[in-house]
């Protein structure tokens, strides 16, 4: 605890306006269901006026035919409302295909976009689920940018997402 | 899900019969309890994710008051159905079974297939229960040749001439479907529900078109006319889309084949079961039946 402390702080002195990295673990339930489809999953951090300050991960359907999973995009509908029905899919850096279920390791690097662009300030980074014939499950994250030390946090989903956990690393 | 996954549950799916297939199918009646004189009711009908939203694709279904192609009825103006709608499925459309209260035969009206739904009316004519059903039938197959899979979809008759004898890991599945509503113009009534053997069936113990939440319903499940026993009968509240638990009841029949369950909250409710493993009368089949029905309970 004390070296990682020391790292932070030495870090934050060297350059505080160097960019931070986000090392998020993301947990995809197993579910026991007739007929199961790997969930959608938006990643975004969200202003306090629930703006979208970057969206950092779309996971869906990305390889069927002419585009078609592109169709059930709006049920993860709190971030299609918010910014996905601005976007043009799919989108080089953001979309990638559904997973597994499991503990999914999804870093971000605070010197490539979009993080490197973030402004200095209070966020939430927001994941939602939404899964076909299944249901829908959207997590909020509270978090300070860029963080002044490194720092863990965590949330639990009920239903369609498991255990959450975000690294933030100055 | 990755592209080669999809397509194994296609595949696998290709196989099972309507109701079992990705997606949700269902009819949806306008009203099922009516009264006054001259009561119509329309039915859509359609294979979705959420329920009851036509989102997807429509039911195809023959007699619906159109033509075999979805188009308009014969001598109507305006172009054939040929090819309907765009995203369309193929194969051959389910039958529509409308029972009258007295048990005869009655005819679909006004139908039509659009992109998203199929649609007709009823005309109650007669004061009583009317059964609504969509019937599926179909027999499919997959066996190798050369090493690859090869998928067949036809009759009885057809198959023996279509596949070659000794084919390598043959499966023959034999589906039957049904997917129902109820509507009831007046007092219910039973005549109509009498069971016909065939597939999948709900002998109403308490009258389907007589729900209400809070009160114990009890129905009893046949399959091909015997009981059916420690069946898993699932049941979905419909409004999905604004929700965000999908809220799926799981209930089981009992011994003698009867379904006992109660709903707290009034609407549409979607049930669906399906038995994979009955004996067929055709050689080296399994018989497959599936069993979807839309409820309505009422607020007391």
């Amino acid at each position: 605890m004390r070296i990682a402390i020391t790292v932070g702080l030495s870090g934050a002195m060297a350059a505080p306006t160097l960019a931070a990295d986000i090392n998020l673990n993301v947990e995809i339930p197993r579910l026991s269901v007739a007929e199961y489809h790997r969930p959608y999953v938006a990643i975004w951090l969200e202003r306090a006026d629930n703006s979208v300050a970057a969206n950092l991960a779309v996971w869906y359907d990305v390889n069927l035919r002419n585009n078609e999973g592109t169709k059930w995009l709006k049920d993860l509908r709190q971030w299609w409302r918010r910014t996905g029905r601005e976007l043009t899919m799919p989108a080089d850096g953001l979309t990638s295909p559904t997973r597994a279920p499991g503990k999914h390791d999804v870093p971000f690097a605070g010197a490539s976009k979009p993080l490197a662009d973030l402004a200095p300030g209070q966020y939430q980074l927001v994941i939602e689920a939404a899964r076909e014939v299944g249901g829908r499950e959207l997590l909020r994250i509270p978090m300070q940018w860029p963080p002044k030390e490194p720092i863990n946090l965590t949330a639990k989903g009920e239903h369609e997402l498991g255990a959450i956990s975000v690294t933030l690393k100055p | 899900m990755k592209t080669t996954a999809k397509l194994a549950v296609v595949a696998l799916l290709a196989c099972l019969p309507v109701a079992a297939e990705a997606h949700r199918a269902w009819m949806l009646p306008s009203a099922t309890v009516l009264s006054g004189d001259d009561p119509w009711v329309t039915v859509d009908a359609a294979i979705s994710n959420d329920l009851f939203y036509f989102e997807h694709f429509p039911m195809r279904l023959a007699n619906i008051g159109a033509d075999e192609d979805g188009g308009p009825a014969a001598g109507a103006k305006g172009p054939k159905g040929k090819g309907g709608p765009p995203g369309r499925r193929g194969g051959r459309p389910a039958d529509l079974v409308v029972t009258a209260p007295d048990g005869s035969a009655v005819e679909a009206q006004n139908g039509s297939m659009g992109r998203y739904r199929a649609t007709f009316d009823v005309h109650l004519k007669q004061k009583g229960t009317y059964r609504i059903a969509a019937i599926n039938e179909m027999l499919t197959a997959s066996y190798k040749a050369g090493g690859e899979t090869k998928r067949w979809r036809g009759t009885a008759e057809a198959l023996a001439k279509d596949i070659p004898a000794g084919a390598e890991d043959l499966r023959v599945t034999e589906g039957h479907n049904r997917i129902e509503v109820f509507v009831t113009s007046g007092k219910p009534t039973d005549t109509a529900l009498k069971p016909t053997g065939k597939g999948l069936e709900l002998l109403p113990m308490t009258h389907p078109n007589d729900l209400m939440v809070g009160e114990t319903v009890k129905f009893r499940f046949v399959a091909d006319g015997k009981p059916a026993p420690d069946m898993v009968v699932k049941v979905i509240p419909g409004g999905i889309r604004y929700r965000d638990k999908l809220g799926e009841m799981d209930f089981k029949t009992d011994a003698e084949g009867v379904l006992s369950f109660k709903v707290e909250a009034p609407g549409m409710y979607w049930l669906n079961a399906s038995l994979g493993d009955l004996p067929s009368t055709v050689d080296k089949a399994k018989r497959r039946v599936g069993y979807v029905a839309t409820l309505e309970f009422l607020p007391q």
